[in-house]
């Protein structure tokens, strides 16, 4: 194994072989491409892996990685340049969420939500003082934003929500509860979906600032998956916002399904970044660790494992590709997001699992990483549409017919 | 001012592994990086150009693929990359390599402007001879500060430049003139990270690409193997130092008292030496 493996090629030569890298992923990005996802790992794995052991045990989110994710380009990374953004594809976005999952979910999500969930719709849905207003600052990390959608009685079935807006003299009043709201208790503002009364109980987005009366963001506690993010309940407890803060170009769903689209499709990068530490991880210890009198990895039960790893890990990753060419051809359909989400969450989610079994006792220890993955993907395979309801969405698509409910 | 810094493509020494069954080193998957001592030569370099002004040239001989590392550089900061790459150039040991890298450096100097300053990291990681620098110095004609920790002064009016050198047992303050080579020591600095938009501009620069026809070598059997005299004739761990540590006894006196006490038993000399000197000042 000294030399990298050859293979017979049609025209008779032998083609390199790289189990990091079956279907020469690397050969199908753009130079540019390449130095995002570069500068993204550098940073990971300098700044964030040495803290997050600590940060999960403590339950805590550093709160300046998002003023150095900012700093980096990190947020909000295919937002225009004019708007503090570094104006790039969606291949890039994806492959920045690959290299900071790599280290934890929970630092992914935290740069999904800014980017997907809170710099999207203002830059989508947003006027052009509201862009001015929240994004730079967003961009640099200096502000912190979160997204209201989930309810404490309404999860997969966003339209069954209670928040409510109610017209008053120059702007609205918010009253109703959002529950798992990533970010939400260090926020300077939220971008809140409530129906509003005003527009025939369309559901419509709302920007509410830290500091108006009425809102509050109580922490989640006792949580055992993503513990170096924060998560809280946002409360809106009458708080009246200006007319200045509605999001004026969206009405209904749509509004917050296409920033979930955008996110979904960050997920379905980032969990690869996961799994692959997890093969990595799985693939060393195996190597290193010696029973009766050889390594584990000489094993075949080791083998297959591996295998089945790198396989599921190579697929996702030319799936993501693809799917984020269409994203930047603009011909990226939702039910595609669907099915990298999905496919690739749970993927990652069992590569995790066996990553940790193959690591025997030790894979228990915060200190081999593979039992945090799997923890983080557990809620990872649940959030942003769980397995199911994309199988819902995937299974309607195949057949015409609705089985959600 | 101008500034070129050599850098040098290798393996990432600390993720190669030997393979369990076979014991032989695991090459596959083994990531290539700048040599870690070239990155406090590069540091140190960007921050004579931030301070004094001027551009910073990185520049590698390598196979092609040593262009990833050029921009690299360039993400963190360096002006222009010079990528010397040719089949001729396969094979050199440290003799041909400061041929290559000084006729690539005049020709730097002819194209883009004489530099006044040349960073070396003190060695690389896989040879770790510390010659390419000072071979390079001499081949050029310049001046050279060897395991530089730090760049006191730059004074460009009056062309000279002092530094800080570590030299076994204290650290030497010493200044020359411009153009000199230098070599940096480990962790004199921390090298400064690129964000998006500079690994973006580094995607979009065009390294400079030179074969040895281009950089202007004239004479081919100076190069690569065929220019290489060196034959690794034995490789040994080398032998421990004898010197062993003293345990000085201080229950009876303070441990200061009780270690000078047994410096001027073991250096007789040491006491009247030091007396002399006092009464200099």
């Amino acid at each position: 194994m000294g030399e990298p493996a050859k293979a017979e090629t049609a025209s008779g030569q032998k083609a390199a072989f790289d189990w990091a890298d079956p279907f020469r992923f690397n050969d199908q990005l753009t130079e540019e491409e390449r130095m995002v996802r570069d500068t993204a790992r550098d940073y990971a794995q300098e700044k964030l892996l040495p803290r997050v052991t600590s940060a999960y045990l403590d339950e805590r989110f550093d709160r300046e990685i998002m003023n150095e994710m900012g700093e980096l380009g990190l947020l909000g990374v295919t937002i225009p340049e004019t708007y503090g953004g570094a104006g790039l594809g969606y291949v890039s976005y994806g492959l920045a969420a690959r290299e900071v999952e790599r280290v934890d979910s929970g630092y992914r999500s935290a740069m999904s939500v800014q980017s997907s969930l809170v710099m999207h719709p203002i830059y989508a849905y947003g006027d052009e003082a509201q862009r001015k207003k929240y994004l730079p600052k967003l961009a640099s990390g200096e502000w912190v934003g979160c997204f209201g959608l989930t309810e404490p009685d309404a999860g997969s079935d966003p339209a069954g929500m209670r928040t409510r807006a109610e017209k008053i003299d120059g702007g609205y009043r918010l009253t109703g509860a959002k529950m798992w709201i990533t970010n939400s208790p260090i926020a300077d503002l939220a971008v809140v979906w409530a129906k509003s009364a005003a527009h025939g109980d369309a559901i419509r987005g709302f920007v509410v600032e830290r500091g108006m009366k009425g809102f509050s963001t109580p922490k989640i506690e006792k949580k055992l998956s993503l513990r170096a993010s924060i998560t809280g309940e946002i409360v809106l407890e009458g708080v009246e916002i200006p007319e200045a803060n509605l999001l004026p170009n969206v009405a209904g769903l749509k509004g917050p399904f296409g920033c979930l689209n955008r996110a979904r499709y960050g997920i379905g990068w980032g969990v690869i970044g996961a799994a692959e530490a997890c093969l990595d991880a799985a693939r060393q210890y195996t190597l290193d660790r010696k029973q009766f009198g050889r390594p584990l990895a000489a094993t075949q039960l080791v083998q297959k494992k591996l295998a089945d790893m790198s396989t599921d890990i190579a697929f996702g990753l030319q799936a993501c590709l693809r799917a984020g060419r269409l994203f930047d051809e603009g011909q990226l359909a939702p039910e595609t997001i669907s099915y990298i989400k999905r496919n690739n969450c749970g993927k990652a989610l069992d590569i995790a699992r066996v990553a940790r079994d193959m690591h025997g006792g030790n894979g228990i220890s915060a200190e081999f990483h593979v039992i945090r993955h799997a923890a983080n993907l557990e809620t990872v395979n649940t959030y942003e549409g769980t397995h199911d309801i994309h199988a819902l969405i995937i299974g309607r698509a195949i057949t015409g017919i609705q089985a959600f409910f | 001012m101008h500034i070129v810094v050599c850098i040098k493509q290798v393996p990432d020494s600390a993720q190669i592994r030997v393979h369990p069954v076979t014991n032989t080193i695991m090459r596959q998957g083994v990531p290539t990086i700048i040599n870690p001592y070239d990155l406090f030569a590069l540091e140190a370099a960007l921050a004579l150009r931030d301070q004094h002004g001027g551009e910073v040239t990185v520049l590698t001989m390598g196979p092609p693929s040593a262009a990833d590392s050029l921009r690299k550089a360039l993400t963190f900061g360096a002006d222009r990359a010079v990528l010397l790459t040719d089949r001729f150039f396969a094979g050199a040991d440290t003799l041909a390599t400061t041929y290559a890298l000084a006729t690539a450096i005049r020709k730097i100097g002819e194209t883009f402007g004489a530099p006044d300053l040349v960073f070396t990291g003190k060695q690389t990681i896989d040879g770790d001879t510390a010659q390419v620098g000072p071979g390079v110095a001499k081949r050029l004609g310049l001046l050279q500060l060897t395991y530089v920790a730090k760049i006191s002064a730059l004074d460009l009016d009056n062309k000279t430049i002092e530094a800080e050198r570590r030299s076994e047992g204290g650290v030497q303050i010493l200044q020359t003139r411009l153009p000199c080579l230098i070599t940096m020591l480990e962790a004199t600095n921390e090298i400064r990270r690129g964000g998006m938009a500079d690994a973006l501009r580094a995607a979009r620069a065009e390294v400079v690409t030179w074969s040895a026809k281009d950089a202007g070598v004239e004479d081919i059997t100076k190069c690569g193997l065929r220019g290489s005299p060196t034959i690794v004739k034995r490789v040994f761990a080398p032998q421990a130092r004898a010197e062993k540590a003293t345990m000085v006894d201080f229950s009876d006196t303070p441990p200061a008292d009780a270690l000078i006490a047994e410096l001027f038993k073991r250096q007789p000399k040491l006491e009247t030496e030091l007396a002399t000197l006092a009464r200099g000042y």
